[in-house]
């Protein structure tokens, strides 16, 4: 159990310092308008817009409990999806071209649109859908309603920790090259994570039905 | 595609101008009756090379008459925008089209020493998917590569209105076109933009019949070429606003922006007043209210001639105009540099204050009735046109064609294409280099020019200098 949290904390920290999901954006905020409070202003709009696509992903996924008997089909045909959009990652390298309409201003929602466009969402599915069967098996046979009721409160914490533990590692990349490092080591520290992003989709996925047959 | 963005990325217009200097240049090389295939010379920059100052390689395309005149490069600066961060495209490529075929090649230049052909696209996709034809300006945005073009559809390209279009900045196919409210524009020549900001400027230069066969001198004094700069929402592909810079300032062309991305104006030069025959220079920028304006902030006189040293266009007005025909802005928005090809002048203003530029320099070459020669003795035809600044500012060179047909009529008597640069003094100046001066091949002209890694007309920047 424990360790499926440190997994969305990982991935939250993973998410954070891909410049895809933001970063860059607070840096180049805080010095359009020369101020240091653009910056948080700027990473907290980024952390919302996050959010709801972590909860746009987790949401349709904690309501599938009324289906308790089809758990194990839910949980492979999940991971199927993650593996699936990993692997489109992995073969259509092209940006999405969606995220050049957006207004430069419009942050929460080049946000929402990057996260979903790269399957961050996605990418947290089997974790959450592993840490809702833990609690199933924990607590035995309960109503599905009260099982729905537990399974939103864990969409809403997987997104919240997920998202505060992106923000808190790109917010300190952000800031440590707005404060100390300069430009220039904004593109040092830019790395192409494209290939292993859509690889860790696979991986995660993959884990995904390995744990369903594990029995977690 | 690089696992780290390509060197010659830079965040800010700052860390372009520190980075190491340009090695190579990459010119248009153009046969002005069609006989011969254009090219693009690769000219030797490196000072401490054997070869300094000289045309060290040549790509020579399959085609005739494709008439090359602008190009640029498949990625630039724009690459590391946080947006639409596309960090690991490579700079490598030069797109460049031919004004007159509508043909369009793609150079692949990572080598500049072997740049050779990578892809062609012919004009007819592009008729097809944006009908569009005779395209000119290159620039890496948002949505991939964009390129104006200076005709609509039709053979001689008045079937609507010219504009921009979008290619793929990977693949380089045409995706279509660019504008979804293009407002009262019907002309296009140079567009440029601030991508932080989302707005783009465009401006006219006329309909292709009004310079294909060379100017046409009652469009000109019936004011029908264009005045107009027109100001876009980039991203919402919309026409905002368009400035009417007054009739009589006839071929609004070069858009200059500040390079530094929290400024909102820039420049944008008139080739003839036809009033006075003045070149002049406007800047534009928005006001405290987000409207657009713009004011003339530096005319250059004409200066009088006897008719008997004109060619037969300007003898009817005893005066050889000045034809600013290209700008350019150092990447520290410090120095404006404007070609006055009428009258064989580069000048240098600081334009610090944008409001109130200063002339700081000056260097005579070439021009109407005058045709001064290069400090190195040899002779420099036409005067000088396409001027390109080092990204530190340093070296500015320059080229001394214009149009094919219109250096004939200008200039009737001269021929040849020469490359040359002008050192900038510590606080400002101009200097013509006697040892750079690069003579074309017989039968060849030359335009564009492109420094590798970059130059202060391609790079656009996503964050502020600090």
């Amino acid at each position: 159990m424990a360790a499926l949290w440190w997994a969305v904390i990982f991935s939250g920290v993973y998410h954070g310092i891909n410049p895809g999901m933001g970063w860059p954006l607070a840096v180049s905020a805080a010095l359009m308008e020369r101020k240091h409070s653009a910056l948080p202003k700027a990473l907290a709009l980024l952390a919302l817009g996050h959010f709801l696509s972590m909860t746009a992903i987790l949401l349709p996924f904690s309501l599938m409990v009324f289906l308790v008997d089809w758990q194990v089909q839910i949980r492979v045909a999940a991971g199927l999806i993650v593996i699936a959009m990993g692997i489109y990652l992995l073969i259509n390298r092209q940006h999405p071209k969606i995220l050049a309409r957006v207004h430069p201003a419009r942050l929460a929602l080049w946000s929402f649109l990057a996260a979903l466009a790269h399957g961050a969402g996605l990418m947290l599915v089997p974790i959450f859908l592993g840490i809702c069967a833990v609690g199933t098996s924990e607590t035995g046979h309960v109503a599905a309603q009260t099982l729905m009721g537990s399974n939103l409160m864990i969409a809403f914490t997987v997104a919240a920790v997920h998202t505060l533990s992106m923000t808190l590692a790109g917010g300190v990349i952000a800031t440590i090259i707005y404060q100390w490092l300069g430009l220039k080591f904004l593109s040092k520290t830019w790395f192409n994570l494209d290939l292993v992003w859509a690889l860790s989709l696979i991986g995660v996925g993959a884990f995904g039905i390995y744990s369903v047959y594990l029995g977690h | 595609m690089n696992l780290r963005p390509d060197p010659t990325f830079h965040a800010s217009p700052k860390l372009a101008m520190q980075a190491p200097v340009e090695n190579y240049a990459f010119t248009v090389m153009l046969s002005p009756d069609g006989s011969e295939s254009d090219g693009i010379a690769v000219v030797d920059l490196n000072q401490k090379s054997d070869t300094y100052g000289e045309i060290v390689h040549t790509v020579i395309v399959p085609n005739k008459g494709d008439e090359f005149h602008h190009f640029g490069w498949n990625a630039c600066s724009s690459s590391l925008s946080p947006l639409t961060g596309h960090a690991f495209l490579e700079r490598r490529y030069l797109i460049v089209p031919g004004i007159r075929s509508s043909r369009i090649y793609v150079i692949d230049a990572k080598e500049p020493l072997e740049a050779k052909i990578h892809k062609i696209i012919e004009p007819e996709e592009i008729f097809e998917k944006t009908g569009y034809s005779r395209p000119h300006t290159i620039h890496c945005g948002p949505e991939g590569i964009y390129v104006s073009t200076l005709g609509g559809g039709g053979p001689d390209g008045t079937d609507g209105p010219p504009g921009i279009f979008i290619m793929d900045c990977e693949s380089f196919e045409v995706i279509g076109r660019y504008e979804m409210d293009r407002g009262p524009q019907d002309k296009h020549y140079d567009f440029w933009w601030n991508l932080p900001q989302d707005y783009m400027v465009s401006s006219e230069w006329g309909l292709p019949p009004q310079f294909e066969n060379g100017i046409v001198p009652e469009d000109l004094l019936s004011n029908k070429y264009g005045h107009s700069i027109h100001f876009w929402n980039l991203r919402g592909r919309k026409n905002i606003q368009t400035i009417d810079l007054g009739e009589n300032h006839q071929m609004a062309l070069e858009i200059r922006p500040a390079h530094d991305p929290t400024k909102s104006y820039g420049f944008c030069g008139v080739v003839v007043d036809t009033t006075n025959l003045q070149g002049a220079i406007f800047t534009w920028w928005r006001d405290d209210d987000g409207k657009w304006q713009a004011k003339k902030t530096i005319t250059i006189d004409p200066r009088p001639e006897k008719a008997e040293n004109l060619p037969p266009l300007l003898q009817g007005f005893e005066a050889v105009p000045p034809l600013v025909t290209d700008i350019d802005l150092s990447l520290d928005d410090k120095y404006l540099y404007v070609a006055c090809w009428g009258q064989g002048e580069m000048h240098q203003y600081d334009v610090s204050d944008p409001m109130n530029p200063v002339l700081t320099g000056k260097v005579e070459v070439g021009g109407i009735a005058k045709g001064a020669a290069h400090p190195n003795g040899k002779p420099f035809a036409y005067g000088p046109q396409m001027v390109e600044i080092s990204r530190d500012g340093k070296r500015v060179y320059w080229t001394n064609s214009l149009y094919s047909t219109w250096d004939d009529q200008f200039y009737p008597d001269d021929e040849g294409g020469q490359m040359v640069m002008a050192r900038v003094g510590e606080n400002g100046g101009l200097e013509l280099d006697p040892d750079f001066y690069v003579d074309f091949p017989k039968g060849y002209r030359s335009h564009q020019i492109r420094l590798e890694g970059g130059d202060c007309s391609t790079d656009s920047f996503c964050y502020p200098s600090v």
